[in-house]
């Protein structure tokens, strides 16, 4: 059984007075404990679907459905609930709160789900150790590097163990050497855990490391291919 | 939630101590101006109550008719009912002076220089009279305008420094700035009328060591319509001339004592006054004492039907006074909370603008609308909260070094300078009313870019650059 169903999904966006297509008609299963990657060039529509999957945006057609539940039917605030419990999120440019510690920034997705507190330390702190930053934990983002603060980001998005994590161009603002420790670190991540990754990127490393490519291309969706053959 | 609201702050220090500074200004102005008038108020109060007391029992309708009445207007058995109250359970504990006063119009001459003045006259009994004035409540740092008549001396009285002034008598009163006119046509007559006006004031002269016609020093002759409507004549010795702050009242201000008032006016078995001045330890009882009075008035002393007036009535000036400085007030503090309110909304909506990439990952995370809001009205009461708490000690300081500073002024109603004092210390209601203005001001300012921030497409948040 399929964690996510994507069905038809369209989204158009206003640029000034100008309609934008962004995605159209895009259907889609998304397979548990698999790393999926979505790829294609800039304004394929990468992030927007991404996005649609987080629900962070609402599609003007078609729907989502992640374990069961139709994001479309949730008001704004049951949307919110289950991104805060079932959704991690990694972004491009790591966006961790700076005023917060590295512990504090992976503790926050708990705090939300009002995880107790000796619980929060526990997991939290696993979470750092695994991505080798326990040693780490006090330093605010401004004192850690972009490969660091990314990895601190990975561990904000597993912290509360989502059905979902998703990841926006995760390794495009790190040297491709950092980059492919990023993407070694998820992949292991992703099987300890048996959480879904679905990941934006045309990274030829983050590519290669998926288990399911999905090519987008003017908002469409391609057939499938080869993954060499993309790689 | 908080704590992150506070780090926020911190982190922007430079913008979060400029919006503080401004509340802590506007905290010191309105507080510093409020202390003052709370300076005011309380030294209006203890001129006030110690003059008349908190509290005056009179016969019915005496306030509005009875100066031109004394007579018809007058407490009859007035000792009983002081005995009555002395005693009354319920007000007892609660007072500290009950004495007679009797008012009435009369004209004060100075025949010898044939000049005589339309005067109010202020019969009291001095002991009673110069504890009234000697109340303090309020610990203020003035020193009490008290009565200079000798008790013993019946005939002794005072008067304002505006009738010595018309009556020309300066000199003998040894009085400063106190011009003496020409001689006017009056003059002419003044043999005559001290005759006549001697000889009907010697059949009324009290035994006394001090008034005689052969004493030096400045005397006067007090006329009045006694009962039934025929005048009487009492001789005074003037003993000091005192100002009471206003000039209206310095032209006619008269104190004698009662029982040299009371012959004057109903003969030697007179036995009235035209009200009972009625002072408590504290102002804070004069509700509870006036409802005692009133209690009293309905059901022991039915009879004679008498009335109760608190100070404020019977001096409208104290209203007049307080509710300027009481608008003044009011407009500060409205034009300060407005400083505040434009203040801590600019800085929150360059929070807003600048955080909104963060605004975005946090509704990305699954924080709801309701807490983004929370997040920012948060910081503006934080904000609030110290800009009150600095404000209120910076306001402390300064009024403390202002109170040790020794400046002094002229308040409206005195006759002497008064220490300027910023009384601030003590008075927890106002401090506390003002900071909460301030705390629900600068959360109120928070709340629109707060409710901006929840509203943002999260999206749009997450791209802003």
């Amino acid at each position: 059984m399929s964690l996510a169903q994507l069905q038809h999904l369209s989204k158009t966006y206003a640029l000034g007075q100008l309609r934008v297509q962004a995605l159209t008609d895009v259907s889609l299963q998304l397979q548990p404990a698999c790393f999926t990657v979505l790829s294609g060039p800039s304004g394929s529509g990468k992030t927007t679907l991404l996005n649609l999957i987080a629900g962070i945006d609402r599609p003007d057609q078609g729907n989502v459905c992640i374990a069961g539940q139709s994001l479309q039917q949730l008001s704004d605030n049951a949307l919110t609930d289950f991104r805060a419990r079932h959704i991690g999120y990694i972004f491009q440019n790591f966006n961790l709160l700076p005023v917060l510690s590295a512990f504090e920034n992976v503790e926050y997705p708990l705090r939300l789900n009002q995880t107790p507190a000796a619980q929060r330390r526990k997991k939290v702190m696993a979470l750092l150790d695994a991505v080798g930053l326990a040693d780490k934990s006090n330093h605010r983002p401004n004192q850690l590097s972009g490969g660091q603060r990314q990895r601190v980001a990975i561990a904000r998005a597993l912290v509360h163990q989502p059905l979902l994590v998703l990841a926006d161009e995760p390794t495009a603002n790190l040297d491709s050497q950092t980059g492919a420790q990023i993407i070694l670190l998820m992949r292991e991540l992703q099987r300890q855990q048996k959480t879904a990754f679905v990941f934006s990127s045309h990274d030829p490393q983050v590519i290669a490391s998926a288990d399911h490519l999905v090519l987008l291309k003017d908002g469409h969706l391609q057939s499938p291919q080869p993954l060499q053959e993309a790689v | 939630m908080i704590a992150l609201a506070l780090r926020n702050l911190w982190r922007n220090q430079r913008r979060s101590a400029t919006t503080l500074l401004a509340m802590m200004i506007g905290m010191l102005s309105i507080l510093l101006f409020g202390g003052y008038s709370r300076t005011v108020y309380y030294g209006l109060e203890t001129d006030f109550v110690g003059r008349s007391g908190h509290l005056q029992l009179q016969r019915k309708d005496y306030f509005w008719f009875g100066s031109g009445d004394p007579q018809g207007y007058s407490l009859q058995n007035y000792t009983e009912l002081v005995t009555e109250i002395q005693q009354d359970p319920v007000l007892a504990p609660l007072l500290r002076v009950v004495t007679p006063v009797l008012q009435f119009g009369g004209i004060a001459g100075n025949f010898d220089a044939g000049l005589s003045k339309l005067v109010i006259v202020q019969g009291v009994d001095v002991e009673g009279q110069i504890r009234l004035r000697q109340w303090n409540d309020y610990q203020l740092a003035i020193t009490p305008e008290l009565l200079s008549i000798d008790p013993a001396a019946p005939d002794q009285a005072e008067i304002g420094i505006g009738v010595a002034r018309m009556l020309q008598l300066c000199t003998q009163l040894a009085l400063k700035d106190c011009p003496q006119a020409e001689a006017g046509s009056a003059a002419t007559d003044a043999g005559t009328l001290s005759a006549d006006i001697s000889a009907l004031a010697a059949m009324t002269a009290p035994q006394s060591t001090t008034a005689s016609r052969d004493q030096t020093g400045a005397r006067l002759e007090l006329l009045a319509a006694s009962t039934g409507g025929a005048p009487n004549v009492s001789r005074l010795q003037i003993n000091r001339a005192v100002t009471t702050g206003a000039k209206e009242l310095d032209e006619v201000y008269l104190a004698m004592q009662l029982k040299q008032a009371q012959t004057l006016l109903y003969g030697e078995a007179g036995q009235r006054v035209t009200a009972l001045q009625i002072q408590l330890q504290h102002s804070a009882d004069l509700e509870l004492a006036r409802a005692r009075l009133q209690h009293l008035i309905d059901s022991r002393w039915q009879q004679q039907t008498l009335e109760v007036h608190d100070f404020q009535t019977l001096n409208p000036a104290f209203g007049q006074i307080t509710g300027m400085f009481s608008a003044i007030f009011g407009f500060i503090t409205i034009l300060i909370s407005a400083i505040v309110l434009f203040t801590v909304g600019n800085t929150m909506s360059m929070a807003v603008l600048e955080r909104t990439v963060e605004i975005g990952t946090l509704r990305t995370l699954g924080l709801r609308r309701s807490g983004i809001r929370r997040l920012f009205v948060s910081e503006g009461l934080l904000l609030g909260l110290t800009g009150a708490v600095l404000g209120t000690l910076l306001a402390l300081l300064l009024a403390s070094l202002i109170n040790q500073a020794g400046f002094a002024w002229l308040p409206p109603g005195s006759s002497n300078p008064v220490p300027i004092t910023i009384r601030l210390w003590g008075e927890h209601q106002m401090l506390l009313s003002i900071s909460l203005t301030v705390v629900l001001v600068a959360t109120l300012s928070a709340w629109w870019p707060a409710r901006r921030a929840a509203q943002q497409d999260v999206v749009d948040a997450l791209r802003y650059v």
